[in-house]
């Protein structure tokens, strides 16, 4: 710091309590609401304190679920959301790999045309497209599937340039070492570049499970069966219910079990969220 | 949480295996929380009844969300056999001839014993078509009535078993509620579309749309901006700004329940499938039912109540074993006796005459005062063309213009008659479009 | 350029075949079909279709709801914009100063970022509940009617800081790493000649800061416009009075909800038109910001 100045310092705590209360409110009264009993929340306000229903709650939602209104239990959705995580984040990062790999390594006809097909998936959000694609998946038989909730979100143009930034840096003597060595492409690519990249991939893999974890839209369409919901998607369809009231407490210890598992990832990975973060910047 | 991960898997591979032996026939529905209870147990019911079909329920969100899925599912070739479409998707469902299997072909096609006079004229009217054939499946069929608050009417020195009768006496007793502190609000409302615009026009015998309601053919338009809707609108805008009703939002107003179980509104207007819901929440203060207020100037009023909930619709593309396991269900869902306890659990209207009867039977008027309130009232006069109730297609987004046509009379930007005319206007175009789709 | 390459016609194919065989199916064929579909009226179940040319176009344009629904995207886009990158600089400038307690304020600032923004959603709509909500009985404490059941502007608040919620850490951490980067020398220098902090924040931290300001700026744009789905559709449903319905919503809307395919693929059409241009603008700029 240029100068010690205590009262800007003390400013600067404050504006930083005020700042991390008001981002972890809606978090706090999640936690306080998903002890409470359903018939707490009806008049009146919302408790700022918690109740005693904590155990009744998580146990209901993580064991049986409202399988009364056809929702799972909610450790069945959160099983589903883990696959298509792991699935979209792990897809992900195998198909644009290989791509950029190919892309940066090699010499081949339509390689620019390649390439802009790949930049062209980053102006096709999922939002725009949606009725259509909805379709296709339907054609495909893939409806209500794991491959349906993973495959059509595996393409993406954002890893697949920050590999090509990252092997665009790779010396090329290591490239010259290895051919000299007699190594074919596929045992460079295995045996030092996937090494090398381990970092990026790892960071990567971070920023893409909880993309993958979080997706909406996508889950609420093509899940028509109860036993693919995931638990993002499933919330939503917890909160609107037909002539009948919203069961707070299950709804947010629901919402409080769905924000965990990328949260942890955050708080632990922190490293890693924030290389990963920093790098995919498109 | 492994542990959790096992037991599910176990769960579903052993239901599952179960249902090998039989066959499968999905019904998508939107009846969630209690009712979502209720459902699940009859069908858990007619499953163990027999040893042919298994009726899979699934909750599929709310009534649009249900049937939009449903729409989508149908033309990707996914369709459930059944599926839950609530009133106001009738029009498209009816227009969608290729995709629908009518309810009376599909029992005379599977050779269930099925007899339309046995249900209540009012309920089914909704879904016949011209030549009287019955479409779809009665299941959940409501009106809306009213609910007060007999314990704030005594401390705002009314008499608790006087609930108002006209909308005169709902603005005076409303303003006694208010100012003698009693409650912070007079009255408030789901379903500004279902109850203060349908209902309020059949409640005094006023025209929605031309052709009957649209009964009469795709080229009914609506005319619902007459004087007596104007007026009602009007009053609401004027009595919102006095407090003494509070809006609810959207849709079925997912606030209102909320004001009246907390004692901020000292009366509801809601639907009669909100019953059990309503007793449930009301244990706080002593609950009373009544008739929907109307203005007794009007000629003609009060005249009958429509009404709102759901029917099951059978959607073509399925295997013929399926069908005749759903003509099964259905001939099982009419029988008096699952009727008459889905009823009385839930405060929708029984769908058959056997049901009412059997429920009267059973003394369960008499044990639950106001029960039959729904029934009285919809039954009250023979329905006229202006009071059947109403077949628009699209009408899911008339709805949704309907409402905020009223938000934005609410928010002053419009008088009553400039909201109502634009609701006519807007309604029309997307009536027009349905038209030109299905032409 | 890679100088050294590998020799192999077949291969590269390979490799690059699930990312495209992915892309054909899932990005370029549905997008061919929705331009298909803008040209064509259809009944919901399919079961009766006819070319109408560009009359969904100009249905649309005719519309006073899109046209809404422009003016709507682009206040609430601006809106989330902004009030993410202030609250976000507000936070960077406050952890820049404290070198002690850097980590722990940053790990409390940017797990918002793990919550799905359906969620989020989800959690604000619960704190702003009219009946039940904390902030609306606040805000009646002090005389504040809040109530964005019925009053659009309060909808667009309500949204407005749903949306921002999820994005604060992104920007967040952009800025600090901005922050972090401006060289101690220049700040000494100018505290030397006499600049006091506000000073020095204007005339040196602030112009050394603008690569990442734009850069959030464009990304934060493209995300209110697109990837606030969510938000909307757990929150507000777009109401009311089609007050918070933004351009991503309405396509939803009128294609799932109204099974208007016509109408829908059109507005699908005209998003991506919008976002192209803004890819153009934001891969334009990066090029840029490499030169840095």
């Amino acid at each position: 710091m240029v100068e010690n100045r205590p009262i800007l310092n003390i400013l600067a705590h404050l504006v930083l309590i005020l700042g991390v209360a008001i981002v972890a409110l809606p978090v706090w009264i999640a936690l306080v609401a998903s002890t409470h009993a359903s018939n707490d929340f009806l008049g009146g306000v919302v408790p700022m304190w918690f109740g005693d229903q904590a155990w009744n709650n998580y146990s209901r939602m993580l064991g049986t679920g409202i399988s009364t209104s056809g929702m799972p239990p909610v450790s069945w959705m959160m099983f589903n959301s883990l696959i298509m995580a792991l699935g979209i984040a792990i897809g992900k990062i195998a198909i644009s790999i290989t791509s950029a790999f190919a892309i940066v390594y090699f010499r081949f006809p339509f390689r620019m045309l390649a390439f802009w097909v790949i930049f062209a998936t980053l102006m096709l959000p999922v939002e725009v497209r949606i009725v259509p694609t909805f379709q296709v998946v339907a054609n495909l038989g893939m409806l209500n599937t794991y491959p349906g909730l993973i495959i059509p979100l595996i393409a993406s143009a954002t890893a697949t340039f920050l590999f090509r930034q990252v092997f665009l840096s790779m010396p090329d003597e290591l490239t010259e070492a290895a051919r000299i060595d007699g190594a074919g492409p596929m045992k460079f690519f295995w045996d030092i570049l996937l090494p090398l990249t381990r970092t990026n991939i790892a960071a990567l893999f971070v920023i893409m499970f909880i993309y993958g974890w979080n997706q909406y839209l996508w889950p609420l369409l093509i899940t028509t069966g109860s036993d693919m919901y995931t638990v993002v998607a499933g919330i939503k369809r917890m909160s609107t219910v037909a002539d009948t009231d919203p069961q707070w407490n299950y709804i947010m210890a629901t919402a409080v079990l769905a924000m965990l598992p990328p949260l942890l990832v955050v708080i632990f990975m922190q490293r890693l969220f924030v290389k990963g973060l920093v790098e995919t910047e498109k | 949480m492994t542990k959790f991960f096992a037991a599910s898997t176990m769960a579903l591979i052993a239901s599952l295996s179960a249902a090998q032996a039989k066959t499968d026939i999905q019904w998508w529905h939107a009846m969630g929380g209690e009712l979502g209870a209720k459902l699940e147990e009859i069908t858990k019911n007619f499953n163990e009844s027999q040893d042919e079909y298994n009726i899979v329920p699934s909750y599929k969100g709310n009534y649009v969300e249900t049937m939009t899925a449903a729409i989508a599912a149908f033309r990707a070739k996914q369709q459930p056999a059944i599926v839950q479409v609530f009133e106001v998707g009738t029009g498209t469902m009816i227009a969608a001839e290729g995709a629908i299997y009518p309810v009376y072909q599909l029992m005379t096609d599977n050779q269930e014993p099925f007899d339309p006079a046995a249900y209540l004229p009012a309920v089914a009217g909704y879904y016949t078509d011209t030549s009287g054939n019955m479409l779809s499946m009665p299941f959940n069929s409501s009106t809306p009535i009213m609910y007060y608050n007999k314990t704030v009417f005594e401390k705002a020195g009314l008499d608790p078993n006087t609930p108002p009768k006209t909308w005169a006496e709902m603005e005076e007793f409303s303003k006694k509620i208010v100012e003698s502190g009693a409650a912070t609000c007079g009255f408030t409302t789901g379903w500004i579309s279902w109850i203060q615009t349908e209902n309020l026009s059949a409640w005094h015998n006023q025209p929605i749309g031309t052709l009957e309601n649209g009964f009469g053919g795709l080229d009914a338009r609506l005319e619902v901006n007459g004087p007596v809707q104007v007026r009602h609108w009007e009053n609401l805008k004027k009595w919102a700004d006095e407090g003494l009703y509070k809006y609810a939002g959207p849709l079925g107003g997912d606030n209102a329940p909320p004001m009246f179980y907390g004692q901020e509104c000292a009366m509801m207007m809601n639907s009669s499938g909100s019953r059990a819901a309503v007793v449930e929440n009301s244990k706080d203060f002593d609950l009373g039912f009544a008739m929907l207020p109307f203005y007794d100037d009007v000629e003609g009023a009060p005249q009958n109540s429509i009404i709102g909930g759901a029917t099951l619709w059978v959607l073509q593309g399925r295997a013929p074993e399926e069908y005749a396991g759903v003509a099964k269900f259905f001939t099982y869902l009419s029988s008096p006796e699952v009727q008459a306890d889905w009823h009385q659990f839930s405060g929708y209207l029984p769908i058959t005459t056997a049901a009412y009867e059997l429920s009267q039977e059973q003394g369960y008027y008499e044990a639950n005062p106001g029960a039959d309130t729904a029934i009285k009232q919809i039954t009250l006069n023979e329905p006229t063309p202006n009071s059947k109730g109403l077949r628009f297609g699209n009408y899911v987004q008339v709805r949704t213009i309907i409402d905020e046509e009223f938000e934005a009379m609410l928010g002053g930007s419009k008088d009553a008659q400039g909201a109502l005319d634009a609701v006519v206007e807007r309604g029309n175009k997307l009536i027009e479009e349905f038209q030109a789709q299905n032409q | 350029m890679k100088r050294v390459v590998f020799n192999n016609k077949f291969l590269p194919l390979l490799l690059l075949a699930p990312q495209l065989i992915i892309t054909a199916i899932f990005f370029l064929w549905p997008a061919a079909q929705a331009i298909r579909q803008s040209f064509l009226r259809e009944d919901a179940f399919g079961l009766r279709t006819e070319f109408v040319g560009i009359d969904n176009y100009t249905a649309l344009f005719r519309s006073s709801e899109y046209l809404n629904s422009f003016s709507v995207t682009l206040i609430f886009t601006v809106s989330v914009t902004v009030v993410t990158m202030v609250f976000a600089l507000l936070m960077a400038i406050a952890v820049d100063r404290l070198i002690k307690s850097e980590k722990v304020y940053t790990t409390l600032l940017i797990w918002p970022y793990a919550v799905a923004p359906a969620v989020a959603g989800i959690l604000w709509w619960f704190i702003f509940n009219p009946s039940i909500g904390i902030l609306p009985y606040v805000l009646r404490q002090v005389g504040i009617n809040f109530n964005w059941i019925f009053d659009p502007t309060d909808a667009m608040i309500f949204v407005v800081i749903a949306s921002a919620w999820s994005r604060i850490s992104y920007s967040f951490l952009f800025f600090l790493a901005g922050l972090q980067s401006v060289p101690a020398s220049l700040r000494e220098a100018a505290a030397i000649d006499g600049a006091g902090p506000v000073k020095r924040f204007f005339t040196i931290t602030l112009p050394l800061l603008s690569p990442t300001t734009f850069f959030l700026l464009v990304v934060n744009l493209v995300y209110a416009m697109f990837e606030t789905f969510a938000v909307i559709d757990a929150t507000t449903l777009g109401g009311p009075a089609q007050s918070t319905n933004i351009l991503v919503y309405k396509v939803y809307q009128d294609g799932f909800v109204g099974q208007n395919l016509g109408s829908s693929a059109a507005q699908s059409v005209i998003l991506m038109g919008i976002v192209i241009v803004l890819t153009v603008i934001q891969f334009r700029f990066v090029e840029k910001r490499v030169a840095y």
